[in-house]
């Protein structure tokens, strides 16, 4: 069982959303960084998700941007957040980790000995976000090659077909965008993905979980009542590394207050216990 | 998709999925339009009436000899002063027929933002530029023919500053704004459609340049010649040219400082291939796969990525790729106004600085063609400051 099955297994027990927190890695430099992904599981994070700095970022907006510069003027390279994801593992067995990345990052190293080095590592998932499904095929290929489970986005505005495409494709869970546009916590999420979220269950697509424009609880419930199997928040988090004192307490508290939004059968089990 | 989008292994569509319904409208769109008469003709008039086609094919009088004859296909007699001018015109027919109220595009010298913002004007289409801050700073004269315009000229201020930044920024606009936004994009890079249908759109560059040399000459060129930044004005040239074989394909990077070091964009000589910005093509990137900044005088020239045809075209072996330095292009480009009283563009002086040195190695008779794709005015203050007071 992958350690994506076993989270969402243990949290349909208990009636809850999967909450995964999103960091730039090396960001604002590799120690601070790995400090920070403690903070994310501290903080109650059921799922990381990390970047690998880029240098043109298409699918983010201005703060995960600005977090990729800081990494990069770091001096911040892949193989650095490899083995800090090795580090992050060690400590962490169970929780599953998904590397948001970009298609020229793969291929710069070779898709065979990319996905090798992410298996290395005990990165779980990889999302590559400028390759769609039609694109996705040698990606997803060499990723199960290597026992890591492909994630792919899907859209209010993806057509059917490519919905089961990205179900036959897709492993861990599936990425859903909340609306149209980059990254960013300014735009809030959109409402109203029932449609998307039962066609890709109809399709036979692993679970889905929404990102883009989640900053508050009330996202996180909208969200998950909708039918989202769980939330990803990263923009706000990342703001926090940029702007806070002590971000690890920042970032800590921060998704405490998501994580709790995500306990949608909280109020139930306390009226139960009486 | 109803086409690979695929040139070899080049190309295809490395977006995000959010986008890929916009460029499947996108390709619906051009397929429609290509197939319709209507779409064809008010294209054509406009290329006649509104932008000055045909352009001449003019034989340098004092540049070359009997023997090695030099011609200049004068895409910088075109309205708005470049080449960009006729897929400019085509794809904001598109866009309205499309039903889009906004254009958004990128622009490196600001030639293809001049372009799209006289589309802009002329079909009443709310207009957006992304130029780098670097080149807003050294194309001021494009940035108020577009503001004149009615453009909204955006600087971008993020990573280099320059051409592949602001690509970045359209292409993160277009994300957000594809339900009523058309991404008017520059030249034949991007994903698929926009490789082979701005080189569709472009083509007419070669398609007449070749009837008009068989009109003087009564023979094929031995090579055509245009500069490769992202690669339009070549692929305009070189596309009716492809299946004669006895033409040489010559496409001209610019090789900035120097090749040996790095501050050139000779993406072809030098890159490897890699995806940036929505296509599979040779990409300058570091060893991690991070992109390279990369360096021209001619800011239209500076980009790390090119066309996907180009690429295909390079590998097959069917078009030759070499490098021109910023010296020996502003060489070129003052011999031409002091000897055919031709003012070109930086980056048309690359291509025509590498014919000059064929036909100093001519010991045959030898026809070539230089697609002369831009005028220099945009380029004054820099040359001044490059040239001198030559007093």
């Amino acid at each position: 069982m992958s350690r994506y099955d076993e989270m969402f297994a243990r949290l349909r027990t208990r009636g809850d959303g999967a909450f995964g927190g999103f960091l730039m890695l090396g960001d604002p430099d590799l120690e601070t960084s790995l400090g920070l992904l403690d903070a994310l599981v501290a903080g109650g994070a059921d799922m990381i998700e990390v970047g690998i700095p880029f240098s043109d970022p298409i699918a983010d907006g201005p703060v995960i941007q600005a977090a990729a510069v800081r990494a990069l003027e770091a001096g911040v390279t892949p193989a650095d957040c490899f083995e800090l994801l090795a580090a992050f593992r060690a400590r962490h067995p169970r929780i599953p980790v998904g590397l948001l990345t970009y298609a020229n990052l793969v291929l710069a190293r070779g898709r065979e000995a990319f996905y090798r080095r992410c298996a290395s590592a005990g990165i779980d998932s990889v999302l590559v976000a400028d390759v769609p499904a039609a694109e996705a095929e040698p990606f997803a290929g060499a990723a199960r090659d290597h026992g890591i489970a492909p994630v792919l986005i899907a859209a209010a505005n993806t057509p059917d077909a490519v919905l089961e495409r990205i179900a036959s494709l897709c492993e861990g869970y599936v990425y859903c965008v909340s609306r149209a546009g980059v990254t960013g916590a300014d735009r809030a999420m959109d409402s109203g993905h029932e449609r998307l979220f039962q066609a890709l269950a109809a399709a036979g697509a692993p679970p889905p979980v929404l990102g883009f424009g989640i900053s508050r609880p009330e996202h996180v419930r909208t969200a998950l009542d909708s039918g989202a199997a769980g939330v990803i928040s990263g923009s706000a988090i990342v703001r926090l590394v940029e702007q806070a004192g002590d971000k690890a307490a920042a970032v800590r508290a921060f998704v405490a207050g998501l994580k709790a939004a995500t306990a949608q059968k909280e109020v139930a089990r306390e009226a139960a216990r009486g | 998709m109803l086409m690979s989008g695929r040139f070899g292994a080049f190309g295809g569509t490395y977006v995000p999925e959010i986008l890929m319904p916009a460029l499947t409208e996108l390709e619906a769109a051009f397929v429609e339009a290509q197939q319709d008469e209507t779409f064809r003709t008010e294209l054509d008039d406009l290329l006649a009436k509104y932008a000055g086609r045909p352009t001449p094919l003019t034989r340098c009088r004092n540049l070359g000899s009997d023997r090695a004859r030099l011609y200049l296909k004068r895409e910088d007699l075109l309205h708005g002063g470049a080449h960009k001018t006729n897929q400019v015109l085509a794809q904001a027919l598109l866009a309205k027929r499309m039903g889009k109220t906004r254009l958004i595009a990128e622009t490196g010298a600001g030639q293809h933002g001049v372009a799209t913002a006289l589309a802009g004007a002329l079909f009443g289409l709310e207009t957006r530029i992304y130029m780098g801050a670097v080149d807003v700073e050294r194309q001021k004269l494009n940035v108020f023919r577009m503001r004149l315009m009615g453009a909204e000229v955006v600087p971008v201020e993020s990573g280099s500053r320059t051409l592949k930044d602001a690509v970045n920024e359209a292409l993160r606009d277009w994300t957000a704004s594809f339900a009523d936004t058309h991404y008017l994009l520059g030249t034949v890079a991007g994903p698929h459609p926009f490789p082979l249908m701005v080189r569709e759109f472009q083509r007419v560059i070669g398609k007449e340049a070749r009837a008009q040399i068989l009109e003087e000459e009564g023979r094929l060129p031995d090579a055509v010649i245009a500069c490769v930044g992202g690669g339009s004005n070549a692929m305009g040239a070189f596309a009716d040219f492809i299946a004669d074989e006895s033409v040489r394909l010559i496409g001209v990077e610019p090789a900035g400082k120097g090749l040996d070091g790095r501050e050139h964009g000779a993406t072809l000589l030098r890159g490897r291939p890699g995806i940036l910005h929505g296509a599979e093509t040779y990409v300058l990137q570091d060893e991690d796969g991070q992109i390279s900044e990369s360096w021209s005088v001619s800011a239209g020239l500076d980009y790390p990525a090119v066309g996907p045809e180009h690429a295909y075209l390079k590998d097959s072996g069917r078009a030759e790729y070499l490098g021109v330095t910023d010296r020996e292009a502003l060489d070129a480009f003052a011999l031409l106004a002091r000897s055919e009283g031709i003012v070109c563009a930086f980056e048309s002086a690359h291509a025509l600085a590498h014919a000059l040195k064929m036909i100093e190695a001519a010991h045959e008779e030898t026809v070539l063609i230089v697609n002369l794709s831009g005028r220099g005015d945009k380029d004054m203050e820099q040359a001044q400051r490059l040239l001198g007071s030559l007093e």
